[in-house]
């Protein structure tokens, strides 16, 4: 307790040195969890956003349907499962039949993804049910990036050309039923959305899927040969593998940070040891012991993280509250890299993160606070009193 | 043997009364069009909405199945080649050094921006093994008489479900093309002119392919220079050439 008192008078004694220190140390703290729970943040919104438009809860794909290899297409229908039936008729799962096709923005060519999905499907966010309408015309939804770059408006004929499952050409006009705005790149760019049934016709391919897409219900048992699972983890593989890359670039920002504060404690240590060696001889002639001598500039040295972690309670949690309540505004552009990102993310800080955070910062406080101290162990008190360099 | 042939296409014809025999015809055309190999020097001029694209080619061929093209101008597609044989389609480019492979669903994308696209050069089975063809009526291109040809697709895996060709009547060779989509959409159109009699054939010199869902005026392609039956070596027809 003596030594908790000691150090204290003393840090307080020495004024603006160990506040702009102490102000550095809760730089890194309020940092540290701010861009960990920006992370994290963006890691679970990301997730829930592809659950709701792209991935849902668990996905079967066809054996030969590989989605970053588009020579897979051609080959990648099978016929839905007859145990699924009743679930695909409810909405509970939601097959999607893919195939390349060209379209035709204001006279030019351009390849994408068609799709077919079940109006009436309940799995994914997409606003399918604006397909059902007059059967005389294919509807067809396209997503806010897609309708931009090709200057699409709801209610626009576009003309389609594809080719059946045997090669053969066809086209048709379809109707833009709607225009879906999501976070999600991966249902949006470069595709267009038709009822299922039609694409089925259109590829001569009825009864038949390229993946199957199911809600909160579980599978039922069923004959799956020819389908392999998918399940969710793998399917955001992707996503946890960009947040990890991001961790690291971040890391490097808050290191940065911590070591500048780490360097400002090292050097205020030496310098304190340097300037009070007549204070360690006297205490160490007043039967105090090195090693409690060097406890309390160690002790001394991680109060600024203590004080540092009191500092950036003061300030960082208005601030990260009102971040965490209001949200982190996205620039536009970034989720053109084919990465679900919201206008807005809204950091998540875990009790965990919070926790990990302090005891990292106090631990390599304590740690640079004691690095310098060990040289109080090898002095000689007397030289100490008399002031002599050592 | 001219007049035979033309008897034989025409006679059957007169005897009912009615058009000639659609297939007799095409037969005719193969006759006409075909040789053993032929090598041609090309202009191929790509009318795209932000102005036209010229481009001077050779290309080598024998038979439907063996052809290679190198691109002789302008000089950021020189040095550009092409080897088929058969089904498969290599191309190399000098920019990038490697010779490729174009398959699967890359045969579909435009040939150098041009309204073909890959697959249309790719295929070389007879319209007569795809398709069942009528004669539908006479028509006249550019004053030609012509018999006008319809031809459905007899097997599941023809490109184009319906194609219309105009035949001159005089002179056995296509004037026109429209290719049909299953729906009854047009989606390609050719037009060939500039008919030359040349080593004793009719010939047509210069092709204008449209792919009529896109905006433009086509792709020209103009023969400036051909032989038949020129001697061709075998080395021509080979990956290694492509380098």
């Amino acid at each position: 307790m003596l030594t908790f008192k000691l150090a204290i008078r003393n840090l307080i004694g020495a004024g603006l040195r160990t506040w702009l220190n102490v102000f550095v140390l809760s730089l890194s703290y309020v940092v540290i969890i701010y861009m960990n729970g920006m992370l994290d943040g963006w890691n679970r919104q990301a997730k829930t956003d592809m659950i709701h438009w792209d991935t849902g809860q668990g996905q079967l794909w066809q054996k030969n349907y590989d989605p970053v290899d588009p020579f897979t297409l051609q080959n990648s229908f099978g016929p839905i499962p007859g145990e699924l039936n009743n679930l695909v008729k409810e909405g509970q799962i939601a097959p999607v039949l893919i195939t390349m096709a060209s379209f035709y923005p204001e006279g030019r060519i351009q390849s994408i993804l068609l799709k077919g999905i079940p109006d009436n499907q309940k799995v994914l966010d997409l606003p399918t049910a604006s397909m059902i309408g007059d059967s005389t015309e294919i509807s067809a939804l396209v997503g806010k990036r897609m309708a931009q770059s090709n200057r699409i408006k709801v209610g626009d004929l576009i003309t389609l050309r594809w080719r059946d499952r045997n090669g053969t050409f066809d086209a048709a006009d379809v109707r833009i039923a709607a225009i879906f705005d999501t976070n999600v790149p991966t249902v949006d760019a470069g595709q267009i959305w038709i009822p299922l049934t039609r694409l089925q016709k259109m590829l001569q391919v009825p009864g038949e899927a390229t993946l199957l897409i199911r809600g909160k219900s579980e599978w039922p048992s069923f004959n799956s040969e020819g389908w392999v699972s998918k399940d969710l983890k793998t399917l955001t593989a992707e996503i946890d593998q960009i947040i990890k890359g991001k961790s690291f670039s971040s890391a490097v920002m808050y290191l940065i940070l911590l070591l500048l504060a780490m360097l400002a404690i090292f050097d205020t240590q030496v310098l304190s040891i340097f300037r009070r060696q007549r204070e360690i001889g006297t205490q160490i002639a007043l039967g105090m012991t090195r090693w409690q001598v060097v406890k309390l500039f160690t002790v001394e040295g991680a109060m600024h993280g203590v004080l540092a972690a009191i500092l950036a309670a003061i300030y960082g949690i208005p601030f990260l509250a009102s971040q965490s309540r209001f949200g982190i505004p996205m620039p536009k552009a970034t989720d053109s890299m084919g990465l679900a990102v919201a206008e807005k993310i809204f950091p998540v800080y875990s009790i965990g993160l919070i926790i990990i955070t302090i005891v990292f910062v106090l631990i390599t406080a304590t740690i640079v606070s004691y690095l310098p101290a060990r040289r109080i162990s090898k002095m000689n008190p007397t030289e100490a009193i008399r002031g002599r360099i050592q | 043997m001219r007049r035979i042939l033309i008897s034989l296409v025409f006679l059957p014809g007169l005897l009912y009364g009615q058009n000639p025999s659609a297939n007799k015809i095409l037969e005719q055309i193969d006759r006409n069009m075909a040789s053993k190999n032929r090598v041609l020097t090309a202009t191929m001029i790509v009318h795209a909405q932000r102005g036209e694209r010229i481009m001077e080619l050779k290309v080598w061929s024998e038979g439907d199945k063996k052809s290679f093209t190198e691109y002789l101008s302008p000089a950021r597609d020189k040095g550009t080649k092409m080897l088929k044989l058969e089904d498969q389609l290599w191309m190399f480019s000098p920019s990038a050094d490697r010779i490729i492979q174009i398959s699967g669903h890359m045969l579909r994308q435009s040939v150098m921006g041009s309204d073909l696209s890959y697959e249309d050069m790719m295929d070389d089975r007879k319209l007569t093994d795809i398709y069942d063809a009528a004669v539908i009526g006479p028509d006249h291109i550019d004053g030609q008489a012509c018999w006008v040809l319809e031809l459905r697709a007899k097997t599941d895996d023809a490109a184009y479900y319906m194609r219309k060709m105009w035949i001159d009547q005089e002179r056995n060779i296509p004037m026109k093309e429209e290719c049909y989509a299953k729906a009854g959409k047009l989606l390609k159109q050719t037009n060939l002119s500039g008919v030359k009699k040349i080593d004793g054939r009719w010939f047509p010199t210069k092709m204008t392919y449209k792919d009529m869902l896109k905006t433009g005026a086509g792709t020209e392609f103009i023969i400036n220079d051909i032989q038949f039956d020129a001697t061709i070596p075998e080395s021509v027809f080979s990956k290694a050439a492509l380098r």
